[in-house]
């Protein structure tokens, strides 16, 4: 069976409208499933489209593309644990980059042996090469960093963005002359150097940042599907790599905002690389010392708490501590406790990434509240825990001007009777502050591996009372 | 009006609808949007089907599209399966 190009056409917008409905199925959890649903539909839709088109015509590497690369995503998607969606996510973006630089090498061959090559077409042919083969190596460091197989401390040296505006230059002059001359060798010099690129614009972002890597690279992704669109005059990869590039765009914008900084700031800035030496505002509170109290005194008073809010962050991924949590959350509720989790836009290490960890432990998603609808909460709280997160407390945030956090929207957690702060060490969070919350009246820490103290909490529960 | 301007028309039409319906998007799903968008932009895989499947395609050509067909069917599976795996997991309570 084969279709003409005006039912591929018909077919490619009816794909194109099911993948607008499957975003605006993200509205609410109530909807996601079906939005994610109609999503495989338009997939299905567009690659059926496609393969009836007149323009496949040999079937056989074809298929064992789909075979092999849909048995590696499935037990991909099956396997991964939730605390690794990171890593994943990064994986499958530098999976999107190598494709799209692959469609633009072998759409180059084609046409040259078809003789249909022209500068315009050469032209965005490069852009999607270069888009491609940025979020390729890109995403690949991203995800060496956040599985740990390198450093996930900024890497800074000398003349640092004069090498990367160097470098992007020359990807730039050897694109045009590819697209004037289409020289195969500058075809290729182009794509190794913004492989280079990719390397050099990640490998200088801290791992804290990396919510903001991780949407600009999801971005990254969408432009190189849509700049493979250009090149093959195909208008659902251009609609569907403008909706995914923008998608990716406005969580790096939103990522950004949580952090009061720009993007240019995360991008060539680099938090944490140096230790802020110069004394603050906030160094006399310090002095004061901090207190520390036993999982005993926490339960005590969350016991008789009418609401407890918990505060999750990276460090409760780690511990894995989101099932205990859910335990303790049950045997409060048990008592007549409200229990309510407060999340930074922030907190982790790519967007929702708390939300994600708490829907696993089985925590109802309308517990989880953003930080603008919980923040007005904090002050008629009796106790906040904070477990694994620290910045997003800090409120040097709001009253130390001269802190490098300073502006940054944080969860008041400090306005509550109580904080007790779930800690494994003394050390500054990523962001190297100290976090003035320590040194507070009524915040006592908890010291040891958070899903211990979760779990002495739980059995602390269970045992007083009853 | 040239094929490349009504290209440039799609796009940025698309882009404003990008815009808008992200913003819609409650920050709760962010990981699961950016699951999906990614299964999503799989849809390079149409691009890697036309370069695979083309007649009179060179050897060289066939195995850097038959690449392509792999590397974007697993965040085409991967992509989707994984969304719906995090999103079956959001329940309100008392379900």
């Amino acid at each position: 069976m084969q279709i003409s190009s005006n039912a591929q056409a018909l077919a490619y917008l009816v794909s194109a409208v099911l993948f607008i409905f499957s975003l605006k199925g993200l509205t609410h959890p109530a909807t996601a499933r079906r939005g994610n649903f109609l999503g495989m539909i338009g997939m299905a839709v567009a690659v059926v489209a496609t393969l009836l088109g007149s323009e496949v015509q040999s079937y056989g590497f074809i298929i064992a593309g789909v075979l092999v690369g849909g048995l590696i995503g499935v037990v991909l998607a099956m396997r991964i644990q939730m605390t690794a969606m990171p890593q994943l996510v990064a994986a499958l973006h530098s999976f999107v980059g190598l494709a799209a630089v692959l469609v633009a090498v072998g759409t180059f061959l084609n046409k040259m042996d078809a003789g249909q090559l022209n500068a315009v077409l050469m032209g965005e042919l490069s852009a999607g090469a270069i888009i491609g083969a940025i979020t390729f190596t890109g995403s690949v460091i991203a995800f060496g960093k956040l599985q740990g197989l390198i450093s996930g401390k900024p890497v800074k040296f000398a003349m640092q963005h004069q090498l990367n505006a160097a470098i992007a230059l020359l990807t730039i002059a050897l694109g045009v002359h590819f697209a004037m001359s289409g020289s195969m060798l500058s075809l290729i010099l182009m794509i190794l150097l913004a492989m280079v690129l990719g390397v050099t614009l990640i490998i200088p972002i801290g791992g804290a940042d990396m919510p903001v890597i991780i949407s600009m690279l999801n971005s990254y992704s969408g432009w190189a599907a849509a700049a493979t669109g250009f090149t093959l005059q195909n208008n659902l990869l251009i609609i569907v790599g403008a909706l995914v590039g923008f998608s990716g765009a406005i969580l790096s914008y939103i990522m950004c905002k949580a952090m009061n900084r720009s993007i240019i700031n995360v991008v060539f800035g680099g938090f944490g690389s140096e230790s802020s030496g110069a004394p603050s505002a906030g160094a006399a509170a310090m002095e004061k010392g901090i207190r520390s109290a036993s999982v005993e005194d926490a339960v005590y008073w969350m016991e008789d708490a009418n609401r407890v809010i918990v505060v999750p962050g990276y460090g409760m991924a780690v511990a894995q501590a989101q099932h205990s949590l859910k335990e303790m959350m049950e045997l409060l509720e048990g008592r007549g406790v409200e229990v309510r989790f407060g999340v930074h836009p922030v907190a982790g290490r790519m967007p929702g990434h708390m939300n994600v960890l708490l829907a696993e432990a089985d925590i109802p998603y309308d517990h989880v509240l953003e930080m603008d609808e919980i923040n007005p909460e904090f002050a008629s709280t009796d106790v906040t825990l904070v477990v694994g997160a620290n910045d997003v407390v800090n409120p040097a945030a709001k009253d130390d001007a001269s802190s490098p956090i300073y502006g940054m929207p944080i969860l008041e957690a400090g306005r509550s009777k109580q904080v007790y702060f779930l800690k494994r060490s003394m050390n500054p969070g990523y962001s190297g502050v100290d976090n003035l919350l320590f040194y507070k009246d009524n915040t006592s820490l908890i010291f040891g591996d958070a899903k211990e103290t979760i779990e002495g909490m739980v059995s602390a529960l269970k045992g007083a009372g009853h | 009006m040239p094929d490349t301007l009504v290209a440039l028309y799609v796009f940025v039409l698309a882009c404003f609808i990008g815009y808008f319906v992200i913003w819609g998007v409650t920050p709760s799903l962010h990981t699961p949007l950016v699951a999906l968008t990614n299964a999503i932009s799989g849809i390079v895989i149409v691009g890697a089907l036309l370069v695979t499947g083309l007649e009179s395609v060179g050897s060289f050509a066939e195995i850097t599209g038959f690449l392509a067909v792999t590397l974007a069917s697993i965040n085409v599976f991967g992509g989707f399966l994984v969304t719906n795996r995090m999103l079956a997991m959001f329940r309100k309570k008392n379900k």
